[in-house]
């Protein structure tokens, strides 16, 4: 039994209603934990005051220098001692998750014992950047709760100017659009820089994020430092049966309003029949008796939306791989910024291949170490530098993909011109 | 002298292998599967090239769980779910059974202990959300209170799929937006420069790098009352709060001139038009914990007038796209005010360079 509830009349308010309460769940810990009872004491201190009560310091796991987020309360009596003085402590640990966030039930409930024991049973399952967090633990059982992750084959995450923790889709093991093995992309690049990750020296912090496919479930394009995100290079394939089951279902209306009208390119068309051209690009798959679809390659941009709407009927092509973008990040400092083409694409079947992504990552993280400012992205910098220089370092050759034009003012020194077509001519060449 | 105590080392081990948590059918049919649909709200059943087939049950949490919460999940995977379970990135619990027979009877039982089943297709999924009050050192409001509150009023919306594409929301504490870009997200904005507290800075602050982390340039040193210190130009700060973090006695939290924005048509994916970035479309609203009745109303008339006026497929930046700004704040109804108007870099961008104009 623990001590008596403090009167929470604004959490409690939060018990109402029918999506599942995080008060109700804290409540139950409250029936045993103290930590429980003064963590609801100190939030409705906030609810009431409108102001957040914790303060960072310096709390860690033998062997490393980040991964734990520490809390101290900063709601004092008169003399000093903590107001709510079983929730003075109130650490977080942040564990990274297995890619995909798959677990079987025997892992989940010894996480689940293990922090009954050591924490205040609170987890969330998971954190933005994707790691399980473990909120509320004193300092002296931080160690404790580690230890007995970490002999269960569990790691910390990322804190600080560090590699972050990363996510990954479902991808492969249930989605048909998977354009590679995120989960084996994902431990390969991340497990890569375990010490960049453990022990925050970077100039800033490192995300990497994994996407299956275009759709981007991870949402890595607007948040990763480096988002590798699936696409193909053949044609869109297609399945005839599917094709028409879909038709018979939804119609003309809805082919031309839902799918041609929406094809960003207009590369999506329909057409009777015997007006389907022909040739290496194209795909086409009827879904009547008198009409077909037809798709140039060429024009299309792997959108996914036409795969989307007639999931089955319309797939991703065979030769798979993956786009890796550079540079995405939230509103700090700049403003918001998207992951722009670095690679356009990059084949991922193989573990070699694999390789090839983990190096890239390496020297991006050697250069991003060297040469951005305290405090800057990767997405500031290339700003800074320009994205002609961040590929000159790593040695990629510049590609039109990455852009969206070319540029539109006349301040630019262009006296390395003819180099520079000699160059590309000779590397043709060879 | 003492024996130096023996610690544990730690075994880097790094992201845990997923392997023997997947599915069976999942683990069977890896990178094989041909199409799925959506039979009911709620359900993914997906179809692999070797025939098989799984169902997999989508159900909201609260995210926050206690360890009882987790166990009753538990409990339902290891009845229905070969004892196996995945989370989406929005803090939905799936569920995965090869036996369609399985699928009704697991839904009751989530239902019966209140984890609503949804959050599939074209409905209002989970909120993304942040740390807050709970657990973070620089908040301007909670986050899982307002997930809490503004999900009780969109809960219909979860459990089914009637929007005309899937609407994906978050919520951030404070400007760093760690709840990320959405369709629509609820964000912090600070309206009145931090209140520095001078007798602490000299001792909690590295001045130069709270300095360099202010985007206008607002802040420099300074003594007050003979101690070093910091001072704010006030015609510069436009009250972001990234001095906050650094320099604690920056205090840029306020009960009442912290409020509350709307940000409207951030959409990731790539399908038809390029990924974009949200925009903000209404400030000012109260910070008026625990339930935030006027974020709620403000979210569902934009929910309602997108649910009414979109076509099919299109997000809410699909739909702003042909409706045009003009049109999204007459059927809004929310104020267009000066403060909406782009003068951050670029902002020109975000002009109108054309004649193209709905009347
Ligand atoms: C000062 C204290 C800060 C705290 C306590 C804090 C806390 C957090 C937490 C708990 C998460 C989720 C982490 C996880 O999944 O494990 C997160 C994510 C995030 N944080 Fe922070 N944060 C802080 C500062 C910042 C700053 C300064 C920035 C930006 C410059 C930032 C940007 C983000 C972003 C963008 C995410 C989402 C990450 C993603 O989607 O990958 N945070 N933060
Ligand atoms: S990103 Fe693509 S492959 Fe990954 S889960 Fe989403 S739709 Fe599937
Ligand atoms: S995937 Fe290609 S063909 Fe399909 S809608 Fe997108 S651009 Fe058009
Ligand atoms: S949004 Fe801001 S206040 Fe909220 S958790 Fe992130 S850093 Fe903390
Ligand atoms: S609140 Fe933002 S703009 Fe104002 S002084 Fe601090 S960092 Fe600068």
């Amino acid at each position: 039994m623990a001590k008596k509830l403090h009167n929470t009349p604004n959490l409690d308010e939060l018990e109402k209603g029918k999506w599942p309460s995080f008060v109700t769940g804290l409540k139950r810990l409250a029936k045993d934990k103290d930590i429980a009872v003064d963590l609801l004491g100190q939030l409705e201190a906030s609810y009431k005051t409108r102001k957040g009560y914790w303060k960072g310091g310096t709390v860690g796991v033998f062997g490393y220098g980040g991964g734990v987020i520490p809390r101290f309360t900063e709601l004092k009596n008169a003399d000093g001692t903590a107001q709510f003085k079983d929730a003075a402590e109130f650490h977080t640990l942040r564990i990274m998750p297995p890619p995909g966030m798959h677990y079987d039930t025997a892992t989940l409930r010894q996480f689940c014992d293990i922090w009954e024991k050591h924490g205040s049973g609170l987890i969330a399952f998971h954190g933005q950047s994707g790691d399980i967090m473990f909120q509320g633990c004193t300092t002296e059982n931080v160690q404790k709760a580690f230890d007995e992750f970490n002999e269960m084959g569990f790691d910390l995450g990322g804190a600080g100017p560090a590699v972050r923790t990363s996510m990954s889709c479902v991808g492969a093991a249930r989605c048909e659009q998977s354009c590679y093995n995120e989960a084996q992309a994902h431990r390969a690049v991340l497990n890569t820089f375990l010490d960049d990750l453990h022990r925050p020296s970077l100039p800033y912090k490192f995300k990497f994020k994994f996407s299956g496919c275009p759709n981007d479930c991870m949402n890595a394009i607007q948040r990763a430092d480096m988002a590798v995100i699936g696409t193909w290079r053949d044609n869109i394939r297609t399945d005839e049966a599917l094709a028409k089951k879909w038709f018979a279902k939804h119609g003309m209306d809805e082919l031309v309003n839902d799918v041609v009208a929406r094809c960003p390119t207009k590369t999506f068309q329909v057409k009777e029949i015997g007006k389907i051209k022909k040739g290496e690009h194209i795909s086409s798959v009827a879904v009547s008796a008198t009409h077909a679809v037809e798709i140039d390659n060429q024009d299309c941009v792997r959108c996914m939306h036409c795969i989307n709407v007639m999931t089955g009927a319309l797939a991703p092509g065979k030769d798979k791989g993956a786009s890796v973008l550079v540079g995405g990040k939230s509103h700090l400092k700049i403003g918001g910024l998207m992951g722009t083409v670095v690679i356009p694409f990059i084949k991922l079947d193989t573990e070699e291949e694999v390789e090839v992504l983990v190096d890239f990552a390496q020297r991006t993280i050697d250069f991003f170490a060297e040469n951005a400012l305290e405090h800057e992205r990767t997405g500031e910098m290339i700003e800074r530098i320009g994205l002609a220089n961040f590929l000159d370092a790593m040695e990629i050759d510049v590609d039109p993909a990455m852009i969206s034009s070319p540029r539109m003012n006349p301040y630019v020194r262009t006296d390395g011109w003819d180099d520079e077509v000699a160059k590309i001519k000779a590397k043709k060449q060879a | 002298m003492n024996a130096p105590v023996q610690m544990r080392k730690p075994k880097e081990t790094g992201v845990p292998d997923n392997k023997k948590y997947l599915h069976p059918v999942l683990a069977k049919n890896f990178g094989d599967w041909k199409y799925h649909d959506r039979p009911r709200p709620g359900v993914l059943h997906h179809v692999s090239h070797s025939g098989d087939e799984v169902w997999s049950v989508r159900a909201g949490t609260q995210r926050q769980m206690d360890v009882y919460t987790i166990r009753t999940l538990c409990d339902i995977a290891d009845k229905f779910a070969d004892g196996r379970v995945r989370f989406t990135i929005r803090s939905n619990i799936e569920y995965m059974v090869s036996d369609e027979k399985k699928v009704a009877p697991l839904i009751a039982e989530l239902e019966k202990h209140g984890f609503p089943v949804g959050g599939t297709g074209n409905s209002v999924t989970m909120i993304a959300h942040t740390q807050g009050w709970l657990h973070c050192d620089i908040p301007g409001t909670d986050a899982s209170g307002v997930v809490k509150a503004l999900m009780d009023e969109l809960i219909e919306e979860f459990k089914h799929e009637e929007m005309p594409n899937r609407v994906h929301m978050s919520t951030s504490c404070c400007e760093i937006n760690c709840g990320g870009q959405a369709d629509i997200a609820i964000i912090v904005q600070h309206t009145k420069p931090p209140v520095i507290n001078h007798d602490l800075v000299a001792n909690v602050c590295e001045r130069p790098a709270v300095v360099a982390r202010c985007p206008v340039a607002a802040i420099r040193p300074a003594m007050v009352n003979g101690k070093p210190s910091l001072e704010i130009d006030e015609t510069k700060c436009m009250c972001c709060g990234a001095c906050y973090p650094p320099c604690p006695p920056m205090q840029i939290n306020d009960p009442e001139n912290s409020k509350l924005a709307i940000w409207v048509g951030g959409k990731n994916s790539n399908a038809r038009g390029k990924p974009t970035f949200m925009k903000m479309v209404a400030s000012g609203l109260p910070n008026n914990a625990p339930r935030w009745p006027e974020v709620g109303a403000a979210v569902k008339n934009i929910i309602s007038v997108y649910k009414a006026d979109a076509r099919p497929w299109e997000r809410i930046a699909d739909w702003i796209d042909r409706i045009g700004w003009p049109r999204f704040f007459e059927k809004t109804g929310l104020p267009f005010t000066k403060y909406l108007i782009d003068d951050w870099r670029g902002s020109r961008y975000n002009l109108n360079a054309s004649t193209h104009i709905r009347f």
